[in-house]
Parts: structure tokens; C-alpha cells; sequence
């Protein structure tokens, strides 16, 4: 009975996903239509330049945004975890948390206003305002992933024994020092998958971007999705298929190196553990 | 201190700048009258004119029915989606914590993956399989229900496949983590005490896990109310939502401080299941933090650490 119910579920979740891939490679006009084997749809999308041009620019937006984020939803993540209580530290936590549960379409509306205000005061101050576009894409997409990051940094510290930095310091590490050799590597996990996060979801989002976005600044998922609301082409379904095979690379490597690690850490602890049994063993090697 | 600071600052900033900012820049432009122009409106106060501003955006919104039954239909939508999604993703976050060890990070990554995937191309998939000529009526045909194609594309049926597919795997996660924290030697005292697996789900994985339950409903009933990409692309066209109704007056109306009063409402209705909702997070993130789940619980029996 679990079984039926996680099996259908999963039927659900990935059979579309699925036909689409298959049916990408098909050779007819009409989508989820076979017409035999063909790559004619990936050739076809290898040769349309407006939308290489969105798929390049929406990679660099990603990549920038997300390494904003890590920086900055790092430090969001670590205030939150380290700092104790302080004053105002509820405000920082819900204006940290705030993206999260905003609705898109608010979170595009009150950053578009946003930019038009500063617009019109760098247009007072200096008689010129640089377009929205790209820039303010990256902007918005940047705090969307801060939130995101500090969601997952500040788990991981929490997790994370305090008594590992302070053995550090104890060992005569500068706090730089401690945090490069002792903090950062037990961390970095929790950053690479913010950065992974960010970037996927900046490839990912239609309505922040077309509220922030000028004429110049059309990222990919606003092309597919002005294609889509025509209705679906072979082109856009072989365009799906290689993103699907993008993500599944990216996504089955990270939980790849997660596994590896995780295997790693746990033969860590069983040789600590061991060691902590039979202590001679352990001095005998050390 | 300095060094607290340093850390403090920059994201202090970013979030008042980028977070805080608009959010009061847009209640103030839900206060202030549409005018032609870039922008198109008045400023509700400037230091030339003093107070501008007017309440007639959001009375428009009271007054004109169009927009109460937007609000209605978006506040049915994100319910029927977070329960239909609360009923598909309960029996699979049980099947998840009853999987050998080994083969539950590998089910939840499946249920996860599809979200990686990305969105668009999923719906690009229902867009495919829902048309007239498509794949689920040419099922249908060959199968017999029916002599010509049942239009599904553009339909109730289709939205709610949509947002389903779409926000399941947000419903399956807090459920399955749930799920596998709790304690089972609870159920089986239950069942040692004879009772029998039913009345064993009903009167303890029930309960147990309706922290995990709210927690899904919440994630997904908040971002379904303002969604607008799905029932743009598979919807009813005439079916108004809130979030349709926002991007229409923006971007064809060009009325921003319409857009900007409906978000500001959006924002009032939603506040209380959001605040719900990080409580819940709060609860349960200072737990967990105070007992991390699985690594002390299996070493402690040996003893204090040396």
C-alpha cells in the first residue's frame, strides 16, 4: 500500500518529464507526436541565435547571482546561527526569511518600484540612470538566493559543534585562522549546495525577472515562457531536454560528492569511535 | 566587535535595501493616484506637493467584484492544491520512511530532482500531453472513452494537474523529514498493546506527524495563492486570479498603483499563514539544533565524550 502510493507519485512526477525527453528526439513537427529518431530539433535549436543569446545571458545572471548570494547569505546564515541574541536580531530574521515566503509576483512588483525609484533619484542627482535589464535581474535574483543560502548555511552551523573552533583557538589559531582550517571546510558543503540553489533558481524564474527586467534583458525563461503561451514547439521541447539532462548532471554530481562524503564522514566517526574504545590502538598509531 | 560588525553589515544593508524598501515603497505607491507618465503616478508625498496620496485604490478593490472573486478563486485554487497535494504526497512520505536506510536519500532525490528540472519545461510537458491532438487523448481514443478529443488544455482539470505537479515535491519533504525522526517503538508499544495497524496509523503516526502536515500545507498553500505562470499557461483564460489580475494591470493596464494595492492585499491575507509558518520553522529549527537528529542519539549510550 506505501509502496503503491510512493510508485504513483513518482509515476506522476516523472512520466511528463520523461515523454518529454523522448519525444524531443522525435523526428514530426507536432509535439509528442513520433515521427522516428531525429536530432533535426536540437540542430534547429543550436541555430536559433536569439535564443543562445537568452540561454547566455540568463548563465551569466545565474552564476553572478548565485556567488552573491553565497557571500552574502553566508554572512546572513552566520549572524543568524553565531550571534546570540542581539538587538533587533527578529528583524534581520524575518527581512532574512522574507523572500522565502513572499509571493512571486509581489517580490517582482515591489523590486520593479524599487528600481524605478532609484532611477528617478540618479536621474535628479546626475541627469542619467543606467536601464534596467541584466543588471537589475542579477540584483533581485542575488537576494531571492541570500535568502535561500542562509536558510542552508545557518543549518549546517547549527548542526555544527562549537567546541570544533574553539579546540582551534585553543590550539593557538587565529579566529581567520580557525575559521579557514575548521569552520570553512565543515561548511562548504552547505555553501556549494546555496550556490547550486541560487544559480538553478535564477535559470529558473519567469515572473521576478520580467517585472525587473528592461527591453535589453530578456533571459531565457522569459523567451520560453512568451513561446509558451503560444503553445508548444518541437524546438522548445528539445530545448527542455537538454536542460533536463543539465540539471540531472549537476544535481546527480553534488548528491554524487554528498554520498562520497557523507561515506567519508561516517568511516571518521567509526574509526573515532573505535579509537575512543581501545585507546592504546590509537596511541599505538599516533 | 569590529569583526561582528563586518559580518552584520553587508547583508544588514542588502536586506534593507532590497527587502525592506520595496515592500514600503509599494504600499506607498498603493496609496498614490495612476497618471500618464514614466512612471505613471503621482508620488503619494513629495516636498513640492505635501500629501498626494489616496485610499481609492484599495476601496476600488472592496467595491468592484471583479477583484473580491479574484481573491476568492486564488484563495480556493492554493487550498484545493495544498490538500489534493497533502493527499498524494502522505502515502509517498510513508513509502519513503518505511525504504531500507539505503534507498531513502535516493527516493527523496527522485521526488526532489523534477524541481531541479525546471519549471518550464514541465509545463511545456502538460502543454504536450493535454492538447486536443495530444498524448492523454490519443490514450483515450485508442482505449475507447471517447470518439473525439475531450478538450482538457485550458481547463480546471489541466490548472490543478499543473500546480500539483508542480509544488507536490515541496509537500512530500517536510512530511517525509517528519516521518522519519519520529519515534517508531511508539507504534509498536501500540501494536504490542493489540492494536491493529490501522487503529496503530489513526491514533499515533497520525498525530505525530501533523506538525509535518501543516508545515506542507503551509508551503504550499503561500506561493499557490499568488502563482501566475500556471494558470497563464494552463488555465481557463477567463478564470481571474490574483496573480493574473496584478500582471494584467501592470503590464497591459500600465496601472501600477492598482498592481501595487492588489499586491498590497495579496500581502495582508497571506500574512497570517506566513507568520504560522515561520513560527512552525522557528519551533522546529531550535530543536533540532538542540538535538541534532541521528548522530548523538546512536553514541551517547558510551559514555560522555572524553
Amino acid at each position: 500500500m506505501r509502496r503503491l502510493g510512493l510508485a504513483f507519485g513518482l509515476l506522476f512526477l516523472w512520466l511528463p518529464i520523461l515523454l518529454l525527453v523522448g519525444y524531443a528526439f522525435s523526428a514530426d513537427r507536432i509535439p509528442f507526436q513520433w515521427g522516428g529518431f531525429s536530432l533535426r530539433w536540437f540542430a534547429a535549436l543550436a541555430a536559433n541565435a536569439r535564443l543562445l543569446e537568452a540561454a547566455w545571458l540568463s548563465l551569466r545572471i545565474a552564476a553572478g547571482a548565485a556567488t552573491l548570494a553565497v557571500l552574502l547569505g553566508g554572512m546572513a546564515g552566520w549572524v543568524l546561527a553565531r550571534f546570540g541574541p542581539f538587538r533587533g536580531r527578529a528583524v534581520f530574521g524575518a527581512l532574512a526569511g522574507a523572500p522565502l515566503v513572499l509571493p512571486e509576483v509581489v517580490t517582482g512588483l515591489s523590486l520593479l518600484l524599487l528600481f524605478v525609484v532609484l532611477q528617478g533619484a540618479a536621474e535628479a542627482a546626475l541627469g542619467w540612470a543606467p536601464e534596467r535589464g541584466a543588471l537589475t535581474v542579477l540584483l533581485a535574483h542575488a537576494t531571492l538566493g541570500l535568502a535561500y543560502v542562509a536558510v542552508v548555511v545557518q543549518a549546517r552551523l547549527a548542526g555544527m559543534d562549537p567546541a570544533l573552533e574553539e579546540a582551534a583557538a585553543d590550539l593557538g589559531a587565529g579566529p581567520f585562522t580557525a575559521f579557514r582550517t575548521v569552520t570553512l571546510p565543515l561548511i562548504a558543503p552547505a555553501l556549494a549546495a546555496g550556490w547550486l540553489l541560487a544559480f538553478t533558481l535564477s535559470l529558473d524564474d519567469v515572473v521576478v525577472a520580467s517585472f525587473v527586467s528592461g527591453p535589453a534583458g530578456t533571459t531565457l525563461p522569459m523567451l520560453v515562457f512568451s513561446r509558451l503561451r503560444v503553445g508548444l514547439t518541437p524546438e522548445i521541447n528539445a530545448l527542455a531536454a537538454v536542460i533536463l539532462a543539465l540539471a540531472g548532471v549537476a544535481v546527480g554530481g553534488a548528491a554524487w560528492a554528498l554520498l562520497r562524503r557523507a561515506d567519508r564522514d561516517r568511516a571518521d566517526r567509526d574509526r573515532a569511535d573505535r579509537d575512543r574504545r581501545d585507546p592504546a590502538r590509537s596511541s599505538r598509531r599516533g | 566587535m569590529m569583526r561582528r560588525a563586518a559580518i552584520l553589515l553587508p547583508p544588514l544593508l542588502w536586506l534593507l535595501l532590497l527587502v525592506a524598501a520595496p515592500v514600503a515603497i509599494l504600499a506607498g505607491i498603493a496609496l498614490s493616484e495612476a497618471a500618464p507618465g514614466v512612471p505613471p503616478f503621482i508620488p503619494p508625498i513629495s516636498p513640492e506637493g505635501g500629501w498626494q496620496g489616496t485610499f481609492a485604490n484599495l476601496l476600488t478593490l472592496v467595491q468592484d467584484d471583479t477583484y473580491a472573486a479574484a481573491f476568492l478563486r486564488s484563495l480556493v485554487v492554493a487550498f484545493v492544491t495544498a490538500v489534493l497535494c497533502l493527499v498524494l504526497a502522505y502515502p509517498m512520505a510513508l513509502g519513503i520512511a518505511a525504504a531500507r536506510e539505503g534507498w531513502r536519500v535516493p527516493l527523496l532525490a527522485l521526488v526532489l530532482l523534477p524541481v531541479w528540472t525546471g519549471f518550464l519545461p514541465r509545463l511545456g510537458a502538460w502543454i504536450g500531453l493535454l492538447r486536443d491532438g495530444g498524448w492523454v487523448n490519443g490514450v483515450l481514443l485508442a482505449l475507447g472513452f471517447t470518439e473525439g478529443p475531450v478538450p482538457l488544455l485550458y481547463t480546471d482539470a489541466a490548472l490543478y494537474l499543473g500546480m500539483v505537479h508542480a509544488y507536490l515535491p515541496f509537500a512530500v519533504l517536510p512530511l517525509a523529514a517528519t516521518l522519519l525522526r519520529r519515534d517508531l517503538s511508539v507504534e509498536e508499544a501500540a501494536a504490542d498493546l493489540g492494536a491493529s495497524p490501522w487503529v496503530v496509523f489513526r491514533t499515533v503516526t497520525l498525530p505525530l506527524s501533523l506538525p509535518g502536515a501543516a508545515a506542507a500545507f503551509l508551503l504550499v498553500f503561500i506561493p499557490a495563492a499568488g502563482e501566475f505562470v500556471i494558470p497563464e499557461l494552463l488555465g481557463p483564460p477567463e478564470a481571474l486570479l490574483v496573480g493574473r489580475a496584478l500582471w494584467a494591470e501592470f503590464f497591459q493596464n500600465r496601472d501600477w498603483p492598482l498592481a501595487a494595492a492588489l499586491a498590497v492585499a495579496l500581502l495582508a491575507l497571506l500574512i497570517l499563514p506566513i507568520r504560522l509558518f515561520q513560527r512552525m520553522e522557528e519551533d522546529g529549527g531550535s530543536r533540532r539544533g538542540a538535538s541534532p537528529p541521528s548522530r548523538g542519539s546512536g553514541r551517547s549510550p558510551e559514555g560522555p565524550k572524553p
